[in-house]
């Protein structure tokens, strides 16, 4: 290859805002691609569980028209992964919805490739029993479990963005996806150094993050044979060597490795040069390729029906004695629940957190204060809506006027809200932190390549 | 919480996916990391007793290049768990901000 592989990555999650001048700015520079992500775990389990996205989807309209705009004008890919927040198939679709619809507005002719990453139960169990699971973080995995995730999908490497751009894909939305695959794939496919363009890409992932004006700048990345050069662009946009080897850091456990679908980028090596205030110049990052190829699984499953009730307690005395008052709410509210409603410790799932005291740390809380008043947040957790409902029917007379051992007035506590419930429907955990073992990069994943025609 | 100026270093967590933790002590200057990096405090047996973990889940990297402590481990609680109070992970820091000491008395 003789001219370097440029990436453009306004922004470090589609829906989430970018700085538009910057993004203008950048497109004078000629991008060869356009890429960004639109999702990852740190939101938490509701999403994959539930397969629903974060962002709002008349934002995501918005954003998504300016790209396609750019993208047509320009004659290059738009690149987006891990669509929906979790990489559903409807997040996929939705983005596809989106896409279809603003095509038709411009009259724009695409390509549009939906890559879908959901994994159906019997494919990982089938995997199960060939012995192609090797646990990550989380050792326990059986049928049951898979069977119990609603939703698993299986993070995509490189090449099924590879695949779709061979096919002519303009736009691709792609459901589950490594952060860093999402960026890499045009350089590697247009034979770009591996190593460069995997650790390009991940300190592309968040977008301006890697700067030091992120509230202003767009990144791009060139990426050719020997390193790549990485650019932040925008009215007084800066990166500096340190802005981006930090970024390594982030979210990131090992600051030297990166575990990717076919291989390991190791930057331990990596040199980092400003060429200006603007540009920084990286090499010597190492991409060894892996004896079997792997894609990480995430799944999520239901853990019950939850509902919120929440009390403000400012009585002097009781925010003054508030420890011996709550665990005697607690020990009466756990006898209540399993007296009226017939079950044992294990059927339900009843905790209080005291907000103004420990509610953010717990156990591991160091510090004691003195606060003026305590939140008192009890989250009632159950197999069914209704167990769940009794609950709650049960905690609200005491959450309002439950009084101190001996205190023979009964106070009056703060609700903030009639009903001073808060149903949050049925409530989901991250089970899986597996790898699948696969022949076939593409094998897991699944292709709809259409050219839609403008109106 | 800025403590660069005040401390001579500040503390960030965060989630790295749902199952880990990861802290990064950015220290202002290369003294400022060197004491740091020698710190038994911020070793993996003092960070096991601290988080309640065992020790062998937890490492420690010290980036002379940055001047930056990494340590990585298993969340405290999974990412999301019924259990879990904080879905990021950020609140984490401040127990180790606390245990080496900010210069504050945490009793009232």
């Amino acid at each position: 290859m003789n001219t370097p592989i440029k990436v453009l990555t306004p922004t470090g999650a589609i829906g989430t805002g970018f700085p538009r001048a910057a993004f203008d700015q950048a497109l004078l520079e000629r991008p060869d691609v356009i890429a960004m992500d639109a999702g990852s775990t740190d939101s938490g389990p509701h999403y994959l569980g539930t397969g629903t996205t974060k962002a709002s989807a008349s934002i995501l309209r918005a954003e998504l028209r300016v790209f396609m705009q750019a993208r047509a004008e320009l004659d290059i890919p738009l690149i987006i992964g891990s669509c929906g927040t979790c990489g559903s198939d409807a997040g996929v679709d939705l983005m596809r919805g989106l896409c279809e619809e603003i095509a038709a507005e411009l009259g724009q002719a695409v390509r549009i490739a939906s890559v879908y990453s959901e994994q159906p139960a019997s494919v990982v169990k089938q995997a199960l029993a060939q012995g192609r699971i090797k646990p990550l973080q989380l050792d326990h995995i059986d049928d049951a479990l898979v069977e119990r995730c609603s939703r698993i999908v299986a993070l995509m490497g490189v090449e099924p963005f590879i695949h779709a751009l061979e096919d002519g894909a303009d736009i691709i939305l792609a459901g589950r996806s490594t952060d860093t695959a999402v960026m890499a794939s045009l350089p590697i496919l247009r034979g770009a150094h591996q190593g460069a363009a995997w650790h390009a890409g991940k300190i592309l992932e968040c977008g301006a993050s890697c700067t030091t004006t992120p509230a202003n700048a767009v990144v791009m990345a060139a990426i050719d044979d020997t390193g790549f050069t990485i650019k932040a662009i925008g009215e007084g946009a800066r990166l500096t060597p340190r802005s981006v080897m930090a970024h390594m850091l982030y979210e990131n456990s090992n600051p030297h490795v990166l575990v990717e679908p076919g291989g390991v980028l190791n930057v331990e090596e990596a040199v980092y040069t400003a060429l200006d205030e603007q540009t920084v110049r990286v090499e010597g990052s190492v991409w060894t390729p892996s004896e079997d190829y792997t894609v990480k699984l995430e799944g999520a499953a239901p853990c019950g029906f939850q509902s919120v009730v929440m009390s403000i307690v400012r009585d002097p005395e009781y925010v003054e004695r508030f420890d011996e008052w709550l665990a005697y709410l607690d020990s009466v509210m756990r006898q209540r629940i399993e007296k009226h409603l017939g079950i044992g410790a294990d059927d339900y799932d009843l905790q209080f957190r005291a907000i103004g005291k420990d509610s953010a740390l717990g156990a591991l809380e160091s510090r004691v204060g003195a606060p003026v008043e305590i939140g008192v947040m009890a989250i009632a957790t159950s197999a069914t809506a209704e167990r769940t409902q009794d609950m709650v029917a049960l905690l609200n007379p005491y959450l309002l006027h439950f009084p101190l051992p001996g205190d023979k007035d009964l106070p009056t506590h703060a609700f903030p809200f009639s009903p001073a419930s808060m149903d949050r429907g049925v409530v989901h955990e991250f089970v899986l932190s597996h790898v699948m073992v696969v022949a076939d990069p593409l094998a897991p994943f699944r292709f709809s390549i259409k050219t839609v025609e403008g109106a | 919480m800025n403590t660069l100026q005040t401390l001579g270093y500040e503390i960030r967590s965060k989630n790295a996916g749902p199952f880990s933790l990861t802290i990064d002590v950015f220290c202002k200057d290369a003294d400022t990391f060197a004491q740091l990096a020698a710190e038994p405090k911020l070793q993996a047996p003092a960070i096991a007793e601290l988080f309640r973990r065992p020790a062998q889940s937890i490492s420690v990297f010290p980036i002379e290049a940055l001047s930056v402590i990494k340590i990585s481990l298993p969340r405290p609680v999974v990412q999301g768990a019924l259990q879990d109070r904080d879905m990021h992970g950020a609140q984490w820091a401040f127990i180790l901000l606390d245990a080496l000491g900010t210069g504050e008395d945490p009793r009232p």
